[in-house]
C-alpha cells in the first residue's frame, strides 16, 4: 500500500456506492440493540429480498444518530430521512412504501427537527452515515486522507502548528491547549514515545466516547497516527473500558483493518513511520479515567492518581514522554488537517473553538447524544435541542460536567458553554454530560447522590478525598434523615473548599462541585430540611416513620 | 473578664475517671493565685446540688453517656458564660466511647460488665440513668468554647488556658494540644 | 554532565539548591519547616496526606511540597491562614475517620499524628468520630497490625517493597474502605514471604504496625530507609 491507494480505495468505494439508489443505515450501536436493531437489520435485508430492490437498495449497519430515546432508529439515504421507533414487523412497510413507492412513511418519520437544527457535527459527521465495520465506508468519506496529507506533504512541525491554529482543546475535561501538549511531548527527551487515548468514560449517563468508538473507530485511529507523526511516538494504547464490550469489538476489527492496510504497523504506507496500538481494558473504575492513573494501569498497575509534576508529557509510560488524549480529541484531528486550523477555529468562540459532544440525559423530552458548537447557551441545549421538560413540568437545574460537574439553576440557563465560563460558575465541561433536573427533584439529594458516587469511587491515595468526602456523605445522610443542624452547612462549605483545593487528583478537586453549587444557588432548601425537616420535592425524610417504628 | 469580682468558675464530671479533675488540683501553688480571682460555685469537690445560674466559665470532664449527662451539660450550657471541654472524654468520647465500634454498644456493655464477668449475683442494674447508644463528645450536644485536650491534661496548659480567659485573651492552642 | 543549580524564594528567601530537588528538601536544607506524615526520606513520595500542602506564588493550586520538585523563580509560600487551617483539617480528618484513641495506643507519645495534633493546636475534631471496627491482625509470632490505627500513608508498603525488596504489604479496596492487606490478603502468620524485618513497624507513623511487648518509643525508626539507602550507595 502507498498513500496514493487509499485515494484509489476512495474512488473504487464511491463508485460501489453510487451503484444504489438508496441506502438504509440501521443504528447499531449500544443504544438501539437493546431495542432490537439486529433484528430490524436482519428484516431489512430480507424485505428487500422480498420486493426485489436488493440491487438498488444497501442495508448498512452504522453507528449512534443522537436520537437515543426513540430507538432503533433507521436512516434512509437519499434525504436523510430518519425513522424511529423501528419493529421488525414495521421494516415490511417502510420497505414497500418508501423504497417500492417512493412515499416516506411521515407517522413514523422523527418529528423533532430541532434536534438537529442547532448541532455541529465534526467529531460525529460520519456517525450515522458509515458502517463502522467497514473500513472502505470511512475511506470514502474522506477517511485516511488527513493522513495521506500530513505524511506526504506535511513536517510533524507543520502537523503542531495547524492544530495550534486550530485552538483545540482537550476534550476529556481541563480543556488544556491540544497543540501546546503536543510540543511539549514532540520536543521532550526520552524515546520511545507513546500515546493513550482515553476511551475510560467512566460517569454514569455519558455515552460520547463509546458512541463514537463505535460509529466511527477510524477516526480515533487516524487522529492517534496523526499524534504519532506529529510527536514522534512509536507505540499508542486505546484505554477503554471493559463495560464497552461492542465499542471494544469494533474497535478491534478497525485495528485490524488498519494493520491490513499498512495503515499502523512498522512501516506505514511504506513511508517508513512506525506506529502500533495495542487496547488496554480498565477495570472500570471512575477515577481510572484520570490521566496519570491511567498510566499507572496502562503499565498494569492498581489505577492510582500520582502528584503532577512530572507531567506525563515528560515522563509517562514507563517514565517515557507520554501524549495523553481524549478521543473525542483525537478524532477532531483528521478533520483540522484535512480542512486547515483556520477552518476548525470558525466554529465555536474565539477562546473554545470548535464542538464539543454532550450526553443529554434527565428530565428531558429529546435525550440522546448531541454534538454543539462551543458557546451555544444551555438554554438552547435544554429547550432547542433537548425539546424541554417532559410531562408539563417545571425546569429546576442542570448539572452539567458529570458527577462532579455542577448544578445551575435557571438565572444561568443563558450562559454560553465554554471551559471558563462553566468553570466561573462553579461547573465543568468534564465528560460532557448533561443531566436535566425538574422540579420533582430535591437538590440537596441531588448533590448527596452525586456525593454518594464519588465516596464510593475515590481511590483512597489522599486523605481530602478519601476521608473528606467520607464525612461530607455522612453529613448528608444526617440532613436527609432530619438529624441536620445549621453548623452543618457551615461544616459542608468548609470541607467542600478543603477537598477542592486540597485533593491530589482531578476527582478529589471536582468532586465537591455538586455540594458547592447546590449550597450557592439552592441555598434556601438545605436550610428547609435543617430548619423545618421539609423536602419541598418529596424526597427525603421518607423512611423516618418506617425507622422509627421498627425502633 | 477583668472586673472586681471573683469569676463564678464551675467543673462537672461526666463519663470520666477523674484524673482531669485531678489535673486540675495539681496545679498546686498555682491554685492560690488562682483562688484570689475565681470562686468555685459547683463541681464534684464542692458540695453543692444544683448548678447555680450566671456561671461565668464551666469546665467539663468526661463524655456523655446517658441520659443524665446529656440533659446536665444541655442545662449547664445554658447558665454558662463558657463551656471548656476539659480532657480527652470530653474532646473526643476517648475510653468511654471505645464501646461505640460494637454492635448496639449500650446494651453490649452493660452486658459485659454485669453479667459476663460478675463474679456473684449477675444482673443489670436498673433504677440508673440510662446509657446513649453511643458516647459523645462534648460538642456534639452543646456549643463548646474551648478545647482541652489531653489524658490528662498537662495542669499547666489547664492553668494556662483559664489564665487567658480571665484576662480576656483568647487561647493559642498551638503547642498545648497532645492527645493521650 | 554537571548538575546545574535551581534558585527560588521560599517563605520569601532566596535559596539555590540542587537541580531537581524537593521543594520539601528545599526547605529543609534552609531550616524551614514544612511538615509532614506519608513522606519518609529514602522511600518514593507518595503526596497522600497533604499535610506538606503549599502554595506557590501564582498558581491556584496546591502542592505537596514531599514530591513537587523546584523550578527556578518559584515562588513557595509555606505558611499562610489558609494553610494552617487545611492542615488542620488533614489531621481531623484523619482523627476521624479511624478509631484513635491516644491514652489507650502503644504508640502513645511515639506518634506523629498525636505530635501533629499538639504542634498545629488541633484541639478538637468538627467531625463526627467514625467508630468503626477493623480487623486486627496478631498471628504473626512478633508483628501486630491494627487497621483501626491505620491512616493509610502506605510507609509500611513502601518500605517493604523498595527498601527490604519483598512487597508482601499492599492496599486492597478503594476509598475509604481501604486497607493493608499481608500477601494475597492472608493471615500474617500465614505469609511465606514476610521476612519479618520489622521494618514496617519502625516507619509506622502511628500505632498501626507494632512489635508486640516492645515499646514503640524504641522500635520506630524514621531513618531507616534513610539509612540503609546511604550504607547501599557506599
Amino acid at each position: 500500500m502507498k498513500p496514493a491507494d487509499i485515494q484509489k480505495i476512495a474512488e473504487h468505494e464511491v463508485d460501489f456506492q453510487r451503484a444504489y439508489k438508496h441506502r438504509i443505515n440501521v443504528c447499531t450501536s449500544s443504544g438501539c440493540v437493546p431495542f432490537g436493531a439486529l433484528k430490524v437489520l436482519k428484516a431489512f435485508e430480507e424485505a428487500v429480498k422480498e420486493f426485489g430492490v436488493e440491487k438498488e437498495c444497501k442495508v448498512a449497519r452504522t453507528g449512534c444518530v443522537g436520537t437515543c430515546s426513540v430507538g432503533p432508529a433507521v436512516i434512509i439515504e437519499p434525504g436523510d430521512y430518519l425513522y424511529q421507533s423501528v419493529t421488525p414487523e414495521k421494516v415490511r412497510e417502510i420497505v414497500r412504501d418508501h423504497i417500492v413507492l417512493g412515499l416516506p412513511m411521515k407517522e413514523n418519520l422523527y418529528s423533532n427537527e430541532a434536534f438537529f437544527t442547532k448541532q455541529q457535527r465534526i467529531v460525529l459527521k460520519n456517525a450515522g452515515k458509515i458502517d463502522p465495520h467497514r473500513v472502505e465506508d470511512y475511506i470514502a468519506m474522506g477517511g485516511y486522507s488527513a493522513l495521506v496529507k500530513c505524511i506526504t506533504r506535511m513536517t510533524p512541525q507543520g502537523v503542531i502548528e495547524e492544530v495550534k491554529d486550530s485552538g483545540l482543546r482537550g476534550r476529556g475535561g481541563a480543556g488544556f491547549p491540544t497543540g501546546q501538549k503536543w510540543s511539549l511531548v514532540a520536543r521532550a527527551h526520552g524515546s520511545p514515545k507513546y500515546i493513550v487515548a482515553n476511551l475510560d468514560e467512566g460517569d454514569p449517563g455519558v455515552f460520547a466516547n463509546r458512541t463514537l468508538a463505535e460509529a466511527d473507530p477510524h477516526s480515533i485511529i487516524e487522529g492517534m497516527v496523526i499524534a504519532a507523526y506529529a510527536v514522534g511516538a512509536e507505540k499508542g494504547y486505546i484505554y477503554i473500558r471493559a463495560e464497552y464490550p461492542l465499542a471494544i469489538q469494533t474497535l478491534k476489527l478497525a485495528l485490524e483493518q488498519a494493520r491490513v492496510l499498512t495503515l499502523l504497523g512498522d512501516n506505514i504506507l511504506e513511508t517508513g513511520l512506525k506506529f502500533n496500538i495495542e487496547l488496554r481494558f480498565g477495570a472500570g473504575a471512575f477515577v481510572a479515567g484520570e490521566e496519570t492513573a491511567i498510566l499507572a494501569s496502562v503499565e498494569g498497575r492498581r489505577a492510582n492518581p500520582r502528584p503532577r509534576p512530572p507531567y506525563p508529557a515528560n515522563s509517562g509510560l514507563w517514565g517515557k514522554p507520554t501524549l495523553i488524549q481524549n478521543v473525542e480529541t483525537l478524532a477532531n484531528i483528521p478533520n483540522i488537517v484535512h480542512y486547515g486550523g483556520e477552518w476548525f477555529a470558525k466554529y465555536g468562540t474565539p477562546r473554545c473553538t470548535g464542538t464539543k459532544c454532550f450526553s443529554l440525559t434527565g428530565k428531558i423530552n429529546n435525550p440522546g447524544l448531541i454534538e454543539v458548537p462551543m458557546g451555544i447557551t444551555l438554554r438552547e441545549v435544554v429547550f432547542d435541542i433537548g425539546g424541554g421538560i417532559p410531562d408539563g413540568r417545571k425546569f429546576k437545574a442542570v448539572l452539567v460536567g458529570g458527577p462532579s460537574g455542577g448544578c445551575l439553576p435557571e438565572t444561568l440557563l443563558d450562559l454560553p458553554i465554554d471551559y471558563e465560563a462553566l468553570t466561573r460558575v462553579g461547573a465543568i465541561m468534564g465528560s460532557g454530560g448533561i443531566v436535566v433536573i425538574d422540579d420533582q427533584s430535591c437538590m440537596v439529594d441531588t448533590a448527596k447522590f452525586f456525593t454518594d458516587f464519588c465516596v464510593e469511587e475515590s481511590c483512597g491515595r489522599c486523605n481530602p478525598c478519601r476521608a473528606g468526602l467520607a464525612r461530607v456523605k455522612e453529613i448528608f445522610d444526617g440532613i436527609t434523615k432530619g438529624e441536620g443542624k445549621m453548623e452543618d452547612i457551615t461544616t459542608l462549605e468548609k470541607s467542600s473548599g478543603y477537598i477542592k483545593e486540597a485533593s491530589l487528583c482531578g476527582l478529589g478537586q471536582t468532586a465537591p462541585n455538586p455540594v458547592v453549587t447546590t449550597l450557592r444557588y439552592f441555598r434556601e432548601e438545605y436550610v428547609e430540611h435543617v430548619v423545618e425537616k421539609k423536602c419541598r420535592a418529596g424526597r427525603c425524610f421518607k423512611n423516618l416513620n418506617s425507622e422509627a417504628n421498627k425502633q | 473578664m477583668v472586673t472586681a469580682e471573683k469569676a463564678r468558675v464551675a467543673t462537672i464530671w461526666l463519663s470520666g475517671c477523674s484524673g482531669c479533675h485531678m489535673t486540675f488540683l495539681d496545679q498546686d501553688e498555682a491554685l492560690i493565685d488562682l483562688a484570689k480571682k475565681i470562686q468555685l460555685v459547683y463541681s464534684p469537690i464542692a458540695d453543692v446540688k444544683v448548678f447555680p445560674e450566671n456561671v461565668d466559665v464551666t469546665l467539663v470532664e468526661g463524655a456523655v453517656a446517658n441520659d443524665h449527662q446529656e440533659e446536665m451539660i444541655k442545662f449547664a450550657r445554658e447558665r454558662t458564660k463558657i463551656l471548656i471541654s476539659l480532657g480527652d472524654c470530653a474532646v473526643t468520647g476517648n475510653v468511654p466511647a471505645l464501646r461505640n465500634a460494637w454492635v448496639k454498644s449500650d446494651e453490649a456493655v452493660l452486658k459485659r460488665a454485669y453479667i459476663e464477668t460478675a463474679d456473684v449475683n449477675p444482673q443489670i442494674p436498673t433504677e440508673v440513668p440510662e446509657l446513649l447508644p453511643k458516647a459523645h463528645p462534648l460538642h456534639e450536644f452543646v456549643k463548646v468554647d474551648y478545647y482541652i485536650p489531653g489524658c490528662p491534661p498537662p495542669s499547666g496548659v489547664v492553668n494556662y488556658v483559664i489564665t487567658e480567659l480571665l484576662a480576656g485573651r483568647t487561647p493559642n492552642m498551638e503547642g498545648k494540644s497532645k492527645y493521650g | 554532565m554537571s548538575i546545574g543549580t535551581t534558585t527560588l524564594k521560599i517563605d520569601g528567601i532566596e535559596v539555590t539548591v540542587p537541580e531537581g530537588t524537593t521543594i520539601l528538601n528545599a526547605a529543609k536544607a534552609n531550616g524551614i519547616n514544612i511538615p509532614t506524615l506519608c513522606y519518609l526520606e529514602g522511600l518514593t513520595p507518595w503526596g497522600g496526606c497533604r499535610i506538606c500542602m503549599v502554595e506557590i506564588h501564582g498558581t491556584p493550586k496546591l502542592f505537596p511540597a514531599c514530591a513537587t520538585p523546584v523550578n527556578t523563580g518559584m515562588e513557595v509560600i509555606t505558611q499562610s491562614e489558609k494553610l494552617r487551617e487545611y492542615r488542620k483539617m488533614v489531621v481531623q480528618l484523619l482523627l476521624s475517620e479511624r478509631t484513635h484513641v491516644c491514652s489507650v495506643c502503644v504508640a502513645n507519645n511515639a506518634c506523629e499524628l498525636q505530635k501533629l495534633a499538639d504542634e498545629l493546636g488541633v484541639d478538637h475534631v468538627m467531625f463526627e468520630r467514625n467508630w468503626t471496627s477493623q480487623e486486627i491482625d496478631s498471628t504473626h509470632k512478633s508483628l501486630v497490625i491494627d487497621r483501626n490505627r491505620c491512616i493509610l500513608c502506605t510507609r509500611c508498603i513502601r518500605v517493604c517493597d523498595e527498601i527490604e525488596g519483598v512487597h508482601i504489604l499492599d492496599l486492597k479496596n478503594r476509598g475509604k474502605d481501604s486497607q493493608i492487606i499481608i500477601d494475597l490478603d492472608q493471615k500474617w502468620g500465614d505469609s511465606d514471604y514476610c521476612t519479618s524485618c520489622g521494618k514496617c513497624a519502625k516507619v509506622c507513623p502511628v500505632g498501626a504496625i507494632y512489635v508486640e511487648s516492645e515499646a514503640l518509643s524504641e522500635t520506630k525508626d524514621k531513618h531507616i530507609a534513610e539509612f540503609i539507602l546511604s550504607r547501599r550507595n557506599r
